[in-house]
């Protein structure tokens, strides 16, 4: 299976659209809620289809867009999304519409706008795409299964171009629910030494990355991606067995010809501790960096990683707020290693433009 | 009408029109102001939650919301005192 | 259509019974289980008709052996998978064994508890009402009661979502990626969706009247649908019936509307028709169609042109079994694949009740008793907001 990426739109708490130097200079927080920088929406959607939108669909649309004017792609033949809790701000106003107006007289736009699949359905609207029309909304692997779902897709060859993405927000009320789980930093000097400071908890974010697909290799490829799994819930033993296998059996390079491992520490001092020791014991020679400082921990932000990838596989430059660990070497293969709240882990793996070298 | 005009942009989320836009005999659906099905079950709301007047049957909608002129009149024929 | 993926075993809870084989009693005798709500804190309690699964959650829950106090989205989808393994007769685990579930509200009926307390404290709320809103934490309540480990994912394409996480697990079982999926979903009824539908003026006050003239609106039900499915390796090496193959499917998007279908029913047309591609049948070939059937205005009068337009004027045997169940949303994909897959079991197909008179724009007539027919192809067909359609074809097992 491969996929080829052709275009991409990334909405997140970086400057991730219409910037001239990527991540550079990278924006900072001093809280532990990152919202996105959101582009004007009028110069994407028109104003008789923004009305309805909330903000989750608004950057979901908008960053399919971006990824479509990027592949110069006029319509894709299938709209794949992911997304871990969907259309959360309408959810909760229509939630509480019911307790303020006792069930009565609702308004009805908050209820239809709520369901999950509203924003891959927005895009079909918008671009009248009739084909293939999907939504997996399984927490943290909601993007990975719609990843997954585009490359059997490419391999049946009942698509040739794919829009791919995922897409979660962050909304006053779901982060203080969160917050109650005790998830977050309950303070943040700064999001760019998140990792400096050894205390529990990480940052709230949220985003919407899109990507176009292709089962074919041209000159407008960005990187091809090879592989994607997950894994729940797993005992540390059966966690590095699966890594190991991914490496060994699925994509089937030494391990030393990886190099650059993109890992989703989160700043909680004990959860990164084991994906330091993994990186230590596996990827010795490999470039390490990190990324949930920069679009902060959410349930689809291995799609910002997969972005993130993609550009330092383009540039062959990895950008200073990234880096981990540095090595001097050309970068032709990446691995993203995506763990989220020790439950859900994720392996993608993508290489630069062309075949494995 | 002229407040009614301010509440349809208020309920739709009509933003990019002011209530000066809205003709009184425009038609408010499709070809004019291009609402839908949706914005029909939203100005049934408006009605029930402003003026206090019922429309049971979502059918009626689009005899009922033809124009601004054709909400006000069954406004006034059948506001529940 | 790739490598050939059966149905080992089914397994349902809805309105008309708590089993397969309850379900397949109450459609052979024309049972609906549609009555005023009762379970609900809501004030549509005692009045609007709905399709109710008759167990409560204690009883569910003990059916199966689980913690009652988990969402009631879970302790169905629990009961009606179990069912469906217990049914195929072999140790799924000994095998690549995957779970899809579908659903659109996930731990809603518990969030609705959580919520009204946390509005007006937001330190207020018992957060285990809360833990399992999302959709996946859902399903993984549902792996973990079926012990399940490998490959997990939930989908929510609204009302067509577990038609699309049945496609997705023959799909991965033709990639070779896995031997065996337990695939289907499962809703339960909630303040939410019912005051939702209710906002949307599409909830009959009456009984639904799918595909008939007179319709004006659906009734909501809940339940849950799933069934094991195998690859040809499974099959052999564990003897099991075939009890169905899946021979076609195919997932379109009618890009109308947010809410209506298309007056000519593009996307299901689109759906319907690739599907037979897939499945290389003729129309002629479809000896049954379970229709979405919701009984709304719209739906009925875009399938029924869409099905006139494919099929013309000899259709085949077709129902909406909705009239008995009520509308499940993202279960009724699974709850229909496994009447569908009784069609071609028992050689059958089921009524459609309440029909009277035709759409005149179509003038459809749907089959109006259980009624033992050749099956050799049956059709089902599942639709949703946000234009999500999608058409499955199962075919007799060998």
């Amino acid at each position: 299976m491969k996929a080829y990426i052709k275009g991409i739109g990334n909405i997140s708490p970086q400057q991730t659209w219409g910037y001239n130097n990527f991540l550079d200079p990278p924006l900072e927080y001093h809280r532990n809620d990152l919202m996105a920088v959101e582009p004007d929406y009028s110069q994407w959607i028109n104003p008789q289809q923004l009305r309805r939108m909330s903000r989750v669909i608004k950057m979901g649309v908008t960053s399919a867009l971006m990824a479509l004017k990027d592949a110069e792609l006029e319509k894709p033949d299938a709209i794949i999304t992911g997304t871990g809790y969907g259309c959360v701000q309408d959810t909760t106003s229509f939630l509480t519409k019911i307790t303020d107006f006792n069930e009565q007289a609702l308004n009805p736009t908050p209820f239809i706008q709520s369901t999950h699949n509203t924003i891959g359905s927005q895009i079909a609207l918008l671009l009248q795409c009739h084909g293939y029309n999907q939504t997996y909304v399984h927490g943290a692997f909601s993007f990975e299964h719609a990843l997954l779902d585009a490359l059997m897709s490419l391999q049946e060859n009942s698509a040739q171009s794919i829009l791919v993405g995922g897409v979660d927000e962050l909304t006053q009320i779901s982060h203080a629910i969160h917050t109650r789980f005790d998830k977050y930093r309950r303070e943040v000097k700064s999001t760019l030494t998140l990792f400096d400071a050894a205390e529990a908890g990480t940052v709230a974010g949220e985003g919407a990355a899109y990507f176009v697909l292709s089962g074919k290799d041209d000159t407008q490829t960005k990187a091809c991606i090879h592989a994607v799994d997950t894994l729940f819930q797993p005992v540390q033993e059966t966690l590095l067995a699966w890594i190991e296998s991914f490496v060994r059996d699925r994509i089937n390079i030494p391990f030393e010809d990886i190099d650059l491992v993109l890992l989703g520490k989160s700043g909680d001092e004990k959860a990164d501790k084991q994906i330091d020791l993994m990186a230590k014991t596996y990827f010795p020679g490999a470039s390490l960096g990190v990324y949930k400082h920069l679009c902060g921990e959410h349930s689809v932000s291995s799609s910002f990683a997969l972005a993130l990838a993609t550009e330092i596989l383009l540039s062959q430059h990895i950008p200073e707020p990234v880096i981990h660990k540095a090595v001097s070497r050309p970068i032709r293969n990446v691995l993203i290693y995506n763990p989220y709240f020790y439950q859900h882990h994720s392996l993608i793996f993508l290489t630069e433009c062309h075949d494995i070298k | 009408m002229a407040d009614l005009k301010v509440q349809i942009i208020e309920a739709l989320n009509l933003k990019h029109l002011k209530p000066e836009d809205i003709g009184d005999d425009q038609p408010l659906f499709v070809e004019g102001l291009g609402l839908d099905s949706i914005d029909a079950l939203e100005l049934i709301v408006l009605l029930q939650q402003k003026h206090n007047t019922k429309i049971a049957n979502a059918q009626d909608g689009p005899t009922i919301f033809k124009s601004v002129r054709t909400m006000a009149q069954y406004i006034q024929d059948h506001k529940s005192s | 259509m790739g490598a050939p993926v059966h149905v080992a075993g089914t397994g349902v809870i809805s309105a008309i019974g708590n089993t397969t084989m309850e379900c397949f009693a109450a459609l052979k005798q024309h049972v609906s289980g549609i009555a005023p709500l009762t379970s609900l804190n809501s004030i549509h309690k005692g009045v609007l008709p709905v399709g109710e699964v008759k167990l409560s959650n204690e009883q569910l829950a003990e059916n199966v052996g689980v913690d009652k106090t988990l969402n009631r989205t879970a302790l169905l989808g629990i009961h009606a998978a179990k069912e469906a393994i217990a049914h195929a007769e072999f140790d799924i685990h000994r095998w690549r064994t995957g779970f899809i579930s579908a659903t659109t509200v996930g731990g809603m009926d518990k969030s609705e508890i959580f919520f009204p307390p946390f509005l007006v404290d937001p330190t207020q709320g018992k957060l285990r009402d809360v833990i399992y809103h999302g959709c996946g934490a859902t399903t993984d309540l549902i792996t973990a009661a079926l012990g399940i480990t490998g490959f997990t994912s939930t989908i929510n394409t609204a009302c067509s979502s577990s038609v699309n996480s049945i496609m997705l697990g023959a799909r991965l079982i033709q990639h070779g990626i896995l031997d065996v999926v337990v695939a289907g979903g499962t809703d339960a009824l909630t303040v939410f969706t019912l005051n939702g539908f209710k906002s949307l003026m599409i909830l009959d006050d009456n009984l639904c009247r799918p595909f008939d003239a007179s319709r004006t609106g659906l009734n909501l039900g809940e339940g849950a649908g799933f069934v094991v499915l195998v690859s040809d390796k499974v099959l052999e090496e564990e003897y099991l019936e075939s009890l169905a193959i899946v021979s076609g499917f195919a997932n379109t998007n009618d890009a109308f509307h947010q809410t209506a279908s298309s007056p000519d029913g593009r996307g299901s047309f689109a759906a319907m028709q690739q599907a037979l591609t897939m499945a290389d049948l003729l129309p002629s070939e479809i000896d049954y169609i379970n229709l979405h059937g919701t009984g709304t205005q719209n739906n009925d009068l875009s399938e029924g042109t869409a099905i006139k337009r494919l099929f013309g004027d000899a259709y085949p045997a077709l129902s909406s079994t909705k009239s008995m169940t009520g509308h499940t949303l993202g279960a009724c994909g699974g709850i229909e694949t496994v009447f569908s897959v009784l069609a071609l079991q028992h050689q059958c197909v089921f009524p459609n009740l309440r029909f009277e008179q035709a759409i005149p724009e179509v003038g459809i007539i749907p089959q109006k008793k259980f009624e033992s027919i050749a099956v050799r192809h049956a059709m089902s067909n599942s639709f949703g907001f946000g234009g999500n359609c999608s058409s499955i074809i199962f075919s007799q097992g060998r």
